[in-house]
């Protein structure tokens, strides 16, 4: 690890400052991913600069009924808000589905979406890795990569994005507030992970020496009904094969709103939209949801030794919303 | 000339305050252990993955491994070695040994810090990913699914989790009298 | 006192001795132990899986702040290139000797510094450049290098007319099975601190047993062994991996002669697992032939393993097959296959946990074919005498681990067809295997004093990796002095101690006990003399027969029960039971804790462990614990273990080991469980997802198995 300096401070516009002025400079939050990276060399800042006595822990509501996550609330913080089990119960089960109790205690809204994929080649730098240093190479391609993508990637890079709260919050179509010496701006999270094209190392659409500030979910009545699902190769502690949130509102018998996501699946949360469409404002019958599960699955291209992960997608869309609309059956029935 | 990337830090460890120059590349755990002599917390993995190295700071248990000990300045850290006082062992310490929930021993004051913060986190009605049809306004009950999930994040690969668990289960009332 | 007056302490469940210690916190492990003026060695580690280092370039590690030295082949002095180990000739012990690579992760160089961070950092800028060699580590039993196995442990067995026997059977199966390459992980990362005094050279060394090491490093270093003096009082965790002597002691005793200072070597993770040992991979055939009413008539095991081209080793997976049941002809052979993989060395259970996953599928198989309940099948066909040597067996109460065992898991109640039994989106399935651990001593010495005040000090050279050992002989020495356990006082984990058996082979226990209780004995006869402190001593050596008329073995039968999602091919164990017969239980409560964590070893074996190297580099990918899953608490159902009674007669005291046989036989009951609920047997490991619901996929549509 290269030696750095390191610098704690209050205020947003300090912390701004202190990135840009000086090369090489980062944020630090919770750390869990940052510091194991520079072990690793993956990663090497000259500065750390400490967010986290910033006032961005907050959790709170929104004017028209929808959730502010302070970007430096920690995990455990929103998984355990009444507001967040109660209105989106997906999000608190993706975050009690990843890591441990303790990095839950450590990371952050902000860390948890800028955290970095765990394809074991990206971790080590004597790999080649586009990610990592563009233009060297993927070693995953034709190497082990029995947990890489089957949507969505390119020659120059089929890693996967490793978070599990992330999931839930594309599904309920959340935005990344920022801040920079400019001011302030928002991107939604469907915009904010990149695709991964030929630039794989260009993660999010964030401007450069931007803080996140806080994640935003609007109101949406459909997202008290839903669920995350995630398998993984062991029962706990262990990032996602494939993981599924999803949320379904049934009226009258009809799909009034579905939200579907997948995580373990793609460089960025998979947003399913073609399920969603495939669905909504029809009746929630088993075989409406298998069509809607084969459709979003229909594009997607799994690597020499990752069929499986296709396989799985599939039947976990449809197990999961099987669920949803078994749930919305004996709602309507009780 | 200064040197930036060192710094002058205090630590308040077990009731303790102490005053301590670091290098900012060194973490909360080897700082505990190399310049502090709290040797208890272990480096099992040095990633997070393993748990060995939890200890809780300002009251919640965290991997030590990837904490920097310069990000914990003016924090209050417990180890292992300050949950016992006086001579006297905690219920929990107590449940581990007479329950057997240990074997090598070296990811168990790992697994007792972790679950002293378990307990808390419980009691403090946070749930977990088995809990079900949890109230967000109160702690349910702690079962061994429960512990289990709770305590995944510490490994032991003795494998004395059976044990562990029941330790914890036997101990939580009065480890919850303990505070 | 009067001796009547004392309760026996063997066979009483008693916490560890040093509990307190380990709760905590006090309990001191080799990278806890100060020491003033250390300097740290960081470890590197080559980057290809064959070839020659063409340049280590360390002028810009050299150059950084803190830095002591860097050491690599050409500055380092030269070890004994003769040096020998567990198995024979160990061309992998003589560490910085020279260009040569023949695997990736092999240590090539060591950074010291002050401080480990330095040491790191400087670590990191070391340049090394390789001239590349095609390497080779596509694992098969058809590979053209494969061969036949070092017969150290003896001949492989060939009774009877297997093809005859074959012919005649009513049915045989005939298939393969396959175990990856798998990593200890014990939780302690190997560590050394080493020095060197008046050409003394001193450590304090992770690992199973310091005697044995010590040999080792005295043979590596051309020097007296009674020159050498490691300790190991606490260590944390081994499971086979420290066995061998290990990198860390042997860098950071060069380094500390190099410097003329203490350094201490703690190996990373990632470096445990890409340089301490592994399982190797096996391939395994199976062909057993039986008669229609369930009676076997020929048994043939076949297994092939993975080594080095740097040492010999034995993955003696074919014991299962010589000894469990009856038949007219037994053919064993045990094939090895040198790649450019990491030298396996031995893994808890070893040959044992991947030969029963094999042999007892293989079992199952026949049950399954002939359609008779599979623990039916094993009762039908036990031997009275050794199937192959037709010695008797010392004591085998293995049908009473499977008739107590099938009692209390309910196997009465169990329908035999598979895939039939469903929870809601699960299916269900139970299994059972029964096994067998070859049981013995290694030759021990032990000396006890009677104090002055009444106590005695027990000297020997055990080691307590977690097994127990020290509460346990404690236990030993107070019945064979016929004393309290509060009057002992044990000393063990140093190489000055004298001979004794490492934690290993399921033997350090029972060899250091046999020590003990002869000594004792020895002691006892000059308690007469009121003179004290009075000593006594005695070494096995002379009091093992190697060649006993019969067959020591310990024995067990697990049963599991799974639940399998076939949508999403997640197989999780709800319950485990094992009943074993390992001879005279010395300590309930411990050998309990161990048989449950081999247990555990062993569902963790079935379902999660597999490491993956990159197919065209031949570097591992899985060099952590996120790549490398072991089972964590959510993956650990209630697990009973309990013994059925035995006396094992070969032992003074009634004992035989039991480190090792947990494990072993547990992957199979779940390989078994798992085809009982689906319907599709697994003969590959681990039973991971993706195997799992390929399968599931392919011939049960998820429509299909909807609730009913």
């Amino acid at each position: 690890m290269r030696a750095f300096a390191y610098q704690r401070t209050t205020q947003i516009r300090d912390a701004l400052n202190l990135i840009a002025q000086h090369d090489g400079a980062r944020f630090l939050a919770g750390g869990t991913n940052l510091v194991d990276l520079m072990k690793a060399g993956v990663e090497s800042p000259a500065r750390l600069v400490d967010i986290r006595s910033l006032a961005l822990g907050e959790i709170g509501e929104t004017p028209d009924g929808g959730l502010v996550l302070g970007a430096t609330a920690t995990n455990s913080a929103v998984a355990a808000d009444a507001q967040v089990r109660l209105r989106y119960p997906a999000l608190s089960q993706a975050i009690l589905a990843g890591a441990s109790g303790q990095l839950r205690n450590m990371a952050t809204v902000g860390g948890n979406l800028l955290q970095r994929t765990r394809c074991a080649y990206f971790a080590d730098p004597s790999e080649a890795c586009n990610r990592r240093v563009p233009g060297s190479g993927c070693s995953a391609i034709n190497g082990a990569h029995h947990n890489h993508a089957i949507l969505d990637w390119t020659e120059h890079c089929v890693a996967t994005h490793p978070s599990d709260m992330a999931v839930p919050l594309s599904a309920f179509d959340a935005v990344v507030r920022y801040e920079t010496l400019d001011g302030t701006g928002e991107i939604p999270l469907s915009e904010f992970y990149l695709p991964v094209g030929n630039r794989p190392d260009r993660e999010t659409a964030l401007p450069d020496g931007a803080l996140i500030t806080a994640v935003v979910i609007p109101a949406a009545a459909v997202a008290s009904k839903s669920r995350y699902r995630k398998v993984r190769e062991r029962a706990s502690y262990a990032f996602a094969t494939v993981s599924v949130a999803a949320a379904l509102d049934v009226q009258q018998g009809l799909v009034q709103d579905v939200r579907l996501a997948l995580g373990g699946v793609a460089s960025r949360p998979w947003r399913a939209r073609l399920a969603e469409s495939a669905l909504r404002g029809g009746p929630a019958t088993a075989e409406r949801i298998s069509a809607a599960a084969d459709v979003e699955i229909a594009a997607a291209e799994p690597l020499r030794d990752n069929a499986y992960k296709v396989t799985l997608a599939r039947n976990l869309i449809e197990a999961v919303l099987t669920e949803l609309a078994a749930d919305a059956g004996e709602e309507s029935n009780g | 000339m200064t040197d930036d990337t060192r710094s002058e830090i205090t630590l308040r460890v077990n009731d303790e305050t102490y005053r301590l120059a670091v290098d900012n590349r060194r973490t909360l755990l080897d700082a505990l252990r190399d310049d502090l002599n709290f040797t208890g917390a272990k480096k099992g993995c040095d990633h997070g993955q393993c748990g060995a190295c939890t200890v809780l700071v300002n009251g919640q248990r965290v991997v030590s491994c990837l904490t920097l000990a310069v990000a914990a300045d003016g924090a209050a850290v417990t180890t292992i070695e300050g949950l016992a006082g006086d001579g006297e062992l905690r219920p929990i310490q107590e449940a581990f040994i007479r329950l057997d929930g240990f074997q090598c021993g070296f990811c168990t004051p790992g697994q007792i810090c972790s679950a002293v913060g378990m307990l808390a986190e419980h009691a403090a009605g946070w749930p977990s990913a088995v809990t079900r049809n949890g109230s967000p306004h109160r702690a349910g009950e702690l079962t061994e699914e429960e512990i289990r999930e709770r305590m995944s994040g510490n490994l032991c690969r003795c494998s004395a989790y059976p044990s562990i668990v029941r330790a914890i289960l036997e101990a939580s009332a009065r480890e919850a009298v303990a505070g | 006192m009067n001796p009547d007056e004392i309760v026996a302490a063997v066979g009483e469940s008693r916490p560890r001795i040093e509990g307190r210690l380990k709760v905590s916190g006090s309990a001191h492990y080799v990278a806890d132990l100060p020491m003033p003026n250390l300097a740290h060695g960081w470890m590197v580690t080559a980057a290809v899986s064959r070839g020659r280092i063409r340049d280590i370039d360390a002028t810009d590690a050299l150059a950084q702040p803190g830095v002591l030295g860097v050491l690599d082949h050409r500055n380092t002095r030269r070890l004994n290139p003769d040096i020998a180990h567990h198995f024979g000739p160990d061309r992998s012990l003589p560490l910085l000797q020279d260009e040569v690579i023949e695997y990736a992760g092999r240590p090539i160089a060591l950074v010291v510094a002050e401080t480990p961070e330095q040491a790191r950092a400087a670590a990191a800028a070391l340049r090394v450049t390789y001239d590349a060699k095609p390497h080779d580590i596509e694992f098969s039993m058809n590979h053209p290098a494969t061969r036949p196995a070092s017969t150290l442990f003896g001949p492989e067995a060939d009774t009877g007319d297997l093809e005859a026997e074959l012919a005649g059977s009513a049915m045989v199966v005939d298939e393969l099975y396959h175990t990856p390459e798998e990593s200890h992980s014990a939780m302690e990362p190997h560590v050394a601190t080493a020095w060197w005094e008046d050409g003394h050279l001193y450590a304090f060394d992770s690992n199973q047993g310091p005697f044995g090491i010590s040999q080792v490093m005295a043979s590596l270093f051309l020097i007296d062994p009674e020159r050498v003096h490691i300790r190991a009082e606490h260590v944390g965790g081994g499971f086979g991996a420290k066995t061998i002597c290990g990198a860390q002691i042997i860098l950071a005793a060069l380094a500390a002669e190099h410097l003329q200072r203490p350094v201490r070597v703690a190996l990373t993770r990632r470096q445990v697992f890409l340089a301490t040992g592994s399982r190797p991979p096996t391939e395994q055939r199976v062909r057993i032939g039986a008669d229609a009413d369930g009676r076997l008539r020929a048994i043939h095991h076949h297994a092939a393993f993975a080594q080095s081209p740097l040492a010999e080793y034995i993955e003696w997976c074919t014991e299962q097959a010589r000894t469990l049941y009856a038949a007219p002809a037994i053919r064993t052979e045990l094939s090895a296959v040198p790649l450019n993989l990491l030298p396996p060395c031995s893994m808890r259970g070893p040959g044992a946990s991947p030969g029963s996953f094999a042999f007892e599928s293989a079992i199952d198989e026949v049950a399954e074919r002939l359609q008779i309940d599979p623990l039916q099948l094993r009762l039908l066909n036990q031997p009275v005498v050794s199937p192959v040597s037709g010695r008797p067996f010392s004591t085998r109460r293995l049908v009473q681990c499977l008739q107590e065992g099938a009692r209390r898991f309910g196997w009465a109640q169990r329908d035999p067809r598979p895939r039939v039994r469903r929870e809601g989106n699960l299916l269900v399935g139970t299994g059972v295997a029964a096994v067998a651990f070859i049981a013995g001593v290694f030759p021990s010495s032990a000396a006890i004093t009677a104090e002055t005040d009444g106590t005695f000090s027990v000297r020997v050279g055990a080691t307590d990796i977690g097994t127990g050992a020290r509460t346990a002989l404690i236990a030993v020495a107070a019945d064979a002095l016929a004393v309290g356990t509060e009057r002992v006082r044990m000393h063990i984990g140093d190489s000055d101690l004298g001979l004794a058996a490492g934690a290993g082979g399921s033997r350090g226990t029972t060899s250091c006990a046999f020590a003990i209780t002869e000594t004792a004995k020895a002691l006892r006869e000059k308690l007469g003399d009121s003179a004290r402190p009075v000593t006594a001593s005695v070494d096995t050596t002379p009091l093992i027969n190697w060649q006993p008329a019969e067959e020591r073995y310990t024995y067990s039968a697990v049963f599991a029960e799974v639940t399998v999602d076939p949508a999403t091919g997640e197989v999780r164990v709800r319950r485990l039971l094992g009943m074993f017969a390992v001879g005279r239980v010395i300590n309930p409560l411990l050998a309990r804790s161990q048989l449950i964590g081999g247990m555990i070893g062993g569902l963790s074996m079935a379902l999660h462990e597999e490491s993956v190297r990159d197919p065209l580099t031949g570097r591992l990918v899985t060099a952590d614990f996120a790549g490398y899953h072991i089972s964590a608490h959510a993956d650990v159902p209630t697990i009973e273990a309990d013994f059925v009674a035995d006396y094992e007669p070969q032992d003074p005291s009634g004992f035989n080991g039991l480190g090792e046989i947990g494990n072993a036989g547990t992957a199979a009951a779940i390989a078994n469980a798992v085809w009982h609920a689906t319907g599709t047997r697994h003969r590959t490991l681990p039973i991971s997802l993706s195997r799992v619901i390929e399968r599931a996929a392919a011939q049960d549509r998820p429509e299909a198995v909807s609730v009913a």
